[in-house]
């Protein structure tokens, strides 16, 4: 068993579980009934001590229990969630997520780190009120102790045949409950233990029973076991209860019962006669009755208790159900399975374009099949990459309020579209643009608060996120409700950069582009637009990188939207191909509207514009765009594009029909590239060059707008 | 004294394994009617030239890029590199795939030569400096020059002529 792997997979959940207890606390304040909330940092914390105590992680353990004790009593009513505790478990939080860093490093806790965690466990304290000194009875209404109960619990666990390939260890769990308490005798069962060959090293067949004095209450003690309670057998008996309930525990464990009485009548827990008594009881009834209803004939319990206790086992039940839908899978795992869809993709397309050739029908036919089938396998495989965009956005809760706090404004993060899907590889990716750009606008979109009051504007601003798919591609927004763009300053500016002709007539959108070109952030410039040394150049730089684009609309006054428009994914696209000078390109399909001949409907060859049915459009001619040598053809196609706003034709020599491809990168070598987008091999085993529409739009309207000669 | 003549041979024969071993490979080629040479484990395969795609709107030293196998590898036509005309693709016209790069980030590229001739093995000895002066090709392109019986032969400096940083570079300058 490899403990390491064990261990990742603790990390790995307890991130998880940090993830959702950070979440939790920041949609605490909105919501009108919290408990739900509550209850998910408490289990949070819970789970987490529980587990590290497992592996000995003893920092872990006690930072989580002294946040979980001031969890409990805010989860019991007596001590109000207010702005104040929130902030301190989100320090909280923070610090068990820099404690997990050090877990992962296998490193020792550094010294700042231990005092950070000193200085947090201070001030937990006073939270803790008298629950310190008042250790909330369990079951009062238990009966008052009868002669020969004892003041400790009774544990009484058989683990389960799988612990040991399950990587648990049951010395560690008697070595945790060491640290709730005294223990005061342990008797090891080895009864189950087979001999000769049925004895199989791997499976455990221990079973255990304790003694254990202790303050902690029933909760926790569960708690301890909760990895393995689903199949082991552990009954907990408080201090002060019944003898029935020690004899309901022998009747449960008849194959036991003797050597298990003994032990107990040896702990003082029972008397011989009453052993005696148990024995014939269960000889006379019908064993097989429920535990939850001997417990509750026995008033050892109190009936609320037990129901209780049922809800969790019907909530762990569900959670059981809930897992067993989802499967973990490395990432690479993943990718690699995507890449080899991919070779797949090619291959088939291959043997299509050969069964095509052979003109032999039923070869055709099959590879028809088979290429079907292989679409399905992709969009499959490509479907188990997708992952929604939510966890991404719920990121920016905690920042929103942080930098809102930093900069003393009062803003509100709305989102929307949390569960639009996009591929995991470009979520990766878009989250620090993303950052960049929200913390752009909190700190010079949004105004402060005394210019917002005096424009007539609510004091709170507001920064929305929202997601949604359109045409093939996921758009994400952030927009704001600041102050807009200065038009006038940019212009003025960027004129006196260089990067307009004094008296140009510029669009808006031309205009708010700017704020992308390198060098237009610097903090010497137009103020409202500088970041913290981070360029929105590089923004658009990422989002390049990911075949994407970016555009702005802002009014001035009233806000600015930032809108991102991304691929659904980076590996394979339904492509449209085409020829010019005898070389293949690759349209994406999903930006293609039409296609015609450019004859009939060439409005100006000077201008560059095409009639469309009344609509004029311009075009652009990809071999004059790309300088390719050779003449036109006396007849030219046009293909007509749109990507978000913008429609245009694209002017080339033949048509050559759809086509699904993989795109393959083309590399560091040309990552200065503009207009194309990847490459992918054809059927014919040639590589094919994709085009990237909007870069190619961009490219061609800086050319007019420079005024560079066209080579043709 | 037996034992010490004994052991005396032993470090002889261990001197002379070391030096076998200290010589390198080369994979030597022609390229415009000089020959060249390589350090060898930077190769992985030598290919035939063909079904080149020509990229646009890169420098002249970038021919295109190729199909290995399914995966797209950009061939640089050497001779532009070396600021000579382009490379005639005639019948014995070769790529050689090399791997470039530091460790952790390698690519795959190909270079276009005229042929490839053999495999030189080189040891230390028999490799002077570059000289200061006199060549065509700038000076930190060249490794080191080998001798080779009777012939000399220009040992290249791999990482320096296929420098992913540098190539980079200049397709963003070509492209301004």
């Amino acid at each position: 068993m490899d403990m390491d792997q064990v261990k990742q997979t603790f990390i790995i959940e307890a991130r998880e579980l940090l993830a959702s207890m950070e979440e939790a606390l920041l949609t605490l304040e909105d919501q009108t009934d919290p408990s739900e909330s509550i209850n998910a940092i408490f289990r949070a914390v819970h789970t987490i001590k529980g587990s590290a105590g497992l592996f000995g992680l003893d920092p872990i353990v006690r930072f989580a229990h002294s946040v979980e004790s001031v969890m409990d009593r805010v989860r019991s009513g007596r001590l109000p969630l207010g702005p104040e505790l929130i902030g301190l478990f989100l320090e909280c939080h923070d610090h068990l997520v820099a404690k997990l860093a050090t877990v992962l490093e296998n490193a020792p806790e550094h010294p700042d780190c231990q005092k950070e965690g000193e200085r947090l466990m201070t001030s937990l304290i006073p939270w803790l009120g008298a629950s310190i000194a008042t250790i909330p009875s369990v079951h009062p209404e238990v009966s008052p102790r009868r002669e020969g109960g004892k003041d400790y619990w009774h544990i009484s666990v058989r683990f389960p045949p799988s612990m040991f390939q399950n990587g648990m260890d049951p010395l560690s769990f008697v070595r945790y409950l060491r640290t709730l308490g005294q223990m005061v005798s342990l008797h090891s069962l080895l009864e189950r233990v087979p001999t000769g060959d049925a004895f199989d090293p791997e499976l455990c067949y221990l079973g255990l029973e304790m003694d254990l004095e202790t303050d902690v209450d029933r909760k926790t003690l569960e708690g301890v076991f909760e990895f393995i309670q689903d199949d082991s057998r552990i009954r907990i008996i408080p201090p002060h209860s019944k003898v029935e309930e020690y004899l309901s525990l022998i009747q449960a464990l008849p194959e036991e019962e003797h050597h298990l009485g003994e032990i107990l009548v040896a702990g003082g827990c029972i008397t011989p006669h009453d052993l005696e008594m148990a024995l014939q009881t269960q000889r006379t009834e019908d064993s097989q009755r429920m535990i939850g209803t001997i417990f509750v004939e026995d008033q050892s319990v109190p009936s609320p208790v037990v129901v209780a206790a049922l809800e969790k086992q019907k909530r762990f039940q569900d959670k059981a159900v809930n897992e067993m839908r989802v499967v973990k899978v490395a990432a690479e795992k993943l990718d690699n399975l995507v890449n080899l869809v991919g070779e797949l993709v090619i291959a088939g397309a291959s043997a299509q374009a050969l069964a095509n050739q052979a003109k032999e029908p039923r070869l055709v036919e099959a590879t028809a099949t088979f290429n079907k089938l292989v679409e399905e396998i992709r969009d499959n495989a490509l479907s188990l990459r997708m992952v929604q965009i939510g966890e991404t956005f719920s990121r920016f809760r905690r920042i929103v309020r942080d930098v809102s706090r930093d900069l003393g404004k009062e803003i509100e993060l709305e989102i929307q579209g949390a569960e639009t899907e996009l591929d995991k590889t470009i979520v990766e990716k878009i989250a620090d643009p993303l950052m960049h750009i929200v913390r752009n606008s909190m700190d010079h979109g949004i105004e402060p608060t005394e210019v917002r009051l005096a424009r007539g504007k609510p004091v709170t601003g507001s920064l929305s996120l929202n997601a949604y798919h359109e045409s093939g591609s996921i758009v994400i927004e952030v927009a704001d409700d600041g102050g807009g763009l200065d038009r006038s300053r940019i212009l003025a500016k960027a004129m006196e950069k260089g990067l307009v002709a004094a008296g140009a007539d510029l669009s808006d959108a031309e205009v708010h582009a700017m704020i992308f070109e390198p060098g237009f952030s610097t903090a010497e410039s137009v103020s409202n637009l500088s970041g913290r040394g981070v360029g929105m150049d590089v923004v658009r730089r990422n989002i390049d990188a990911l075949r994407g684009t970016v555009e702005i609309e802002s009014y001035e006054g009233s806000g600015t939207t930032i809108r991102i428009r991304l691929p659904l994914t980076l590996a394979i696209i339904d492509g449209f191909r085409v020829e010019v000078e005898g070389t293949c390109y690759v349209i994406p399909l999903d930006t293609v509207i039409e296609c015609l001949d450019l004859g009939p409907f060439l409005e100006s060859e000077e201008n560059h514009l095409i009639n469309l049915r009344g609509e004029v459009l311009p075009f652009l001619r990809l071999r004059e765009i790309f300088a390719l040598s050779g003449t036109k053809p006396s007849k030219e196609r046009v293909v007509v594009i749109q990507y978000g706003e913008v429609r245009a034709g694209i002017v080339v020599d033949k048509l050559l029909g759809e086509f699904q491809t993989v795109i393959k990168p083309l590399g560091e070598l040309f990552r200065n590239l503009k207009g194309l987008g990847g490459s992918t091999i054809l059927g014919t085993g040639e590589v094919a060059l994709i085009l990237d529409v909007p870069q190619l739009v961009n490219l061609a309207s800086q050319r007019t707008r420079t005024r560079t000669p066209i080579l043709s | 004294m037996a034992k010490s003549t004994q052991l005396n041979r032993r470090t002889r024969a261990a001197v002379e394994l070391a030096q076998a071993e200290n010589k390198s490979q080369y994979l030597a080629f022609v390229l415009g009617g000089e020959h060249f040479a390589m350090d060898i484990r930077a190769v992985k395969e030598v290919i035939q030239y063909g079904s080149l795609t020509e990229v646009p709107l890169m420098p002249d030293f970038l021919r295109g890029v190729i199909n290995l196998r399914g995966a797209v590898v950009p061939v640089i036509d050497l001779s532009v590199r070396f600021g000579r005309p382009l490379t005639d693709i005639a019948r014995r016209t070769c790529v050689v795939i090399l791997e470039v790069g530091e460790a952790g980030h390698e690519i795959e590229l190909g270079v276009i030569v005229d042929n490839v001739s053999e495999v030189l093995e080189i040891g230390p000895s028999e490799i002077e400096p570059a000289p200061s002066f006199g060549t065509t090709l700038r000076s930190e392109f060249i490794a080191g020059v080998g001798k080779v019986g009777e012939r000399f032969v220009i040992l290249l400096d791999v990482a320096h002529v296929l420098s992913i940083e540098e190539m980079a570079a200049l397709d963003e300058s070509a492209n301004r």
